[in-house]
């Protein structure tokens, strides 16, 4: 594809991607407060809330860092940008985008929000802030590990496909990979390592408003804030996105459209759920959580996948 | 390599509705002092209610707390009837035992809310509300306000409860019970809140001996006080009920205390409504005779207590008051340190802390000479021209 495309192409996705976001995050308030007996609020409250932060004055504390405080915010922009560039592009066209190892990119391009959240709350120079980023630093360490061995999963299945078009073509003709029982252990992992790169309830300790009264974004406003935002907003449509493709077969063509839409919304349901039915975990709670139980299972999987590939049998 | 830090919460923090200061002294994420600070909102109410007659302190009093609406009152009306040797009749005892334990249970209702949105579950925090409300109504229906009742009066209460009254409430009280049922099952169930919330703030018997912690921050501890049934007054000796207490002493026995309590009060409120006489329900007394008196109540958190003093004029010449929370903070010292900062919030949390009953005027110690000032109000006109001077020079106007 020409350059020019792809440059024009990777602002459409990207604004595309922070307009679906956005309103991903409102039918995720709605649908808490009606669990909650609440109103919620009217559906363009999330584009409201960013348009007002933009015009709102940065604040940046005495003491911090403000090259890093401010450019923070944008490299977790950019990471979560150029991943969801990437996810789009193989949905809408398996076979003729991407590259070899476009798998390997978006995990790395994956853990930038983190990262950016971690910079921005060490820089901001505030206790709070500090405290939350160590936190965010911790959970990162401990749902990387069952994330990648997911990702494990997928690739044994796939007999090693590193590309995400690739992974697409494949499922779409040979079966989606979460109708055996290695995928449904794979699917699982993938829903609380969302959970937590969506830093929810019960993983959302780095932000703990009633513990750290935000935490990280303590000492954030104005753009930058409203950059954080649309980061976690993006996210919130990008890494669900993620798992349909790898488990699930992306979304295709003709009738695979809306059926792909439901994946996505099924997994959604499934984030605003466990966020709505679980108190907050303590992040030693939470480490111990993602390197006990949820390695456990990401194991278990991958060694039912290699079964299923030695034995050929496609329901392991 | 220690990194200590202070953390403070508050004055003005989302973890508290209220003002407050805790610094917490963390290493790392580990809490290792606390330093307690109220007094943001002291409003004088004792001394405002040596300036008011005897009928007209219960609204003072009353509007001490929002939660406790009715407890400072009972405690008061209960401290004039002590002092001037007041009866009251047997059906008015009835009538302040069903509103203090209406009381009680939306009290705890909003504990429970308070506490899931502590923990970050918010969903719990909603749902208690929602059911608290069925009580409000009650509360509305019987006194004619969802909170602050005016129901209280020396001699007495203020408003009869009618046989539709005794309907409604019969008619609504099996809401607030399946909501207790669900709590039960959902909240003390749930092994991520044991998680949580277990082993957390320990606070052991002889610890709520030494700092004499009261109400259910005590009877979570396996100390099993209660002045309803110590000191029985009202009806609270007269209907069938069992005071709460288990031994674990962590901010979930806390939370068991509370819910069983929910089911305790709404057998005292059957047993008021079942046994209540007819008769009068107010003794009409003209004066208050010289002399001094004590009044306890059980408020939701803990012992309520009010002190008045007469000399036979229409208004108390003293009239002191300690609620709960008063001596439930200091257990803070055992409970909290050692603990984790997220830790930390819950355990604040645990023992219904209600800081505007507990608001005294804060003294600060001068360092130098004790005489002097702290500040003068010629130290405060500088300090602000100094601040001015300053923003001038850095927005450079």
């Amino acid at each position: 594809m020409n350059i020019l495309v792809l440059v024009v192409l990777f602002f459409v996705i990207s604004a595309g991607t922070a307009v679906v976001g956005l309103l991903t995050t409102w039918i995720d308030r709605k649908v808490t407060a009606r669990v909650q007996y609440r109103l919620g609020p009217p559906w363009f409250q999330p584009f409201a809330d960013v348009v007002k932060l933009l015009g709102k004055e940065t604040i940046v504390p005495h003491a911090a860092s403000k090259a890093a405080f401010l450019i923070s915010p944008l490299i977790g922009l950019a990471g979560v940008s150029l991943v969801s560039f990437i996810i789009w592009l193989a949905i809408f066209d398996p076979t003729g985008s991407g590259f070899i190892g476009d798998l390997i990119v978006v995990i790395y391009l994956l853990i930038l929000p983190a990262l950016a959240m971690i910079f921005g709350g060490l820089a901001s120079a505030n206790p709070l802030a500090s405290v939350g980023a160590s936190r965010e630093m911790k959970l990162a360490l401990a749902y990387e590990l069952p994330f990648i061995l997911m990702i494990v999963v997928v690739l044994i299945k796939s007999g090693g496909t590193l590309s995400l078009g690739g992974l697409i073509s494949a499922q779409q003709s040979g079966g989606v990979y979460v109708a055996s029982i290695s995928g449904l252990l794979a699917l699982v992992v993938a829903i609380l390592c969302t959970q937590a790169k969506l830093g929810q309830v019960p993983f959302d300790a780095a932000e703990a408003e009633t513990e750290l009264t935000g935490g990280i974004l303590i000492e954030y406003s104005g753009t930058p804030l409203a950059v954080f935002k649309l980061t976690r907003a993006m996210l919130y449509l990008t890494v669900p996105m993620f798992t349909v493709v790898l488990l699930c077969g992306g979304i295709g063509s003709g009738w695979g459209i809306p059926l792909g839409i439901l994946k996505y919304v099924g997994l959604l349901v499934a984030v605003v759920l466990i966020r709505n039915t679980n108190p907050r975990l303590r992040i030693e709670h939470a480490v111990k959580f993602f390197w006990g139980h949820v390695t456990a299972i990401a194991i278990i999987a991958v060694a039912l996948a290699v079964l299923g590939n030695r034995l050929g049998i496609g329901w392991l | 390599m220690s990194d200590r830090r202070i953390i403070p919460i508050g004055p003005y923090h989302p973890l508290q509705e209220e003002p407050e200061l805790f610094r917490l002294e963390v290493d790392g994420e580990t809490v290792v002092d606390l330093d307690v600070e109220v007094g943001w909102n002291h409003r004088g109410i004792e001394k405002l209610c040596e300036t008011k007659t005897y009928d007209q302190v219960p609204f003072v009093v009353e509007r001490i707390c929002g939660i406790c609406s009715t407890s400072h009152p009972l405690a008061y009306v209960q401290a004039v009837e002590d002092a001037g040797n007041i009866e009251v009749p047997e059906r008015a005892l009835y009538i302040r035992t069903l509103v203090a334990e209406l009381e009680r249970l939306h009290s705890h209702l909003l504990w429970v809310g308070l506490a899931g949105h502590f923990l970050g579950y918010n969903t719990v925090w909603m749902w208690s509300w929602k059911y608290r409300e069925p009580i409000l109504d009650i509360c509305e229906t019987v006194t004619g306000n969802r909170n602050h009742y005016a129901m209280m009066k020396v001699g007495g209460v203020r408003r009869d409860i009618l046989p539709e009254h005794v309907d409604y409430i019969l008619s609504r009280l099996p809401e607030i019970e399946k909501f207790a049922d669900l709590i039960k099952g959902a909240v003390l169930d749930d092994p991520v809140l044991h998680a949580r919330l277990k082993g957390v703030g320990v606070m052991t018997a002889d610890d709520i001996h030494d700092y004499g912690a009261v109400g259910p921050t005590s009877r979570a501890s396996g100390v099993p006080g209660d002045v309803r049934r110590d000191d029985p007054y009202a009806a609270y000796g007269l209907v069938d009920w069992d005071v709460i207490c288990v031994p674990q002493g962590d901010v979930f026995a806390k939370a068991v205390v509370r819910v069983l309590e929910m089911y305790e009060t709404i057998k005292i409120i059957k047993g008021c409504l079942e046994k209540m006489p007819a008769g009068e329900i107010d003794s009409k007394p003209k004066v208050v005779a010289p002399g001094e008196g004590i009044g306890r109540h059980e408020a939701p958190r803990g012992e309520v207590f009010h002190y008045v003093r007469s000399d036979g004029t229409n208004r108390p010449i003293r009239h002191k008051i300690r609620a709960p929370t008063y001596v439930n903070l200091p257990t803070y010292k055992t409970s909290v340190i050692g603990e984790s900062i997220t830790d930390a919030t819950i355990i604040l949390a645990a023992i219904d802390p209600c800081y505007c009953c507990t608001e005294r005027m804060a003294v600060y110690k001068h360092k130098g000479d004790p005489n002097e000032p702290i500040m003068t109000g010629s130290d405060l006109v500088r300090l602000s021209q100094e601040k001015t001077a300053r923003l001038r020079k850095e927005f450079g106007l």
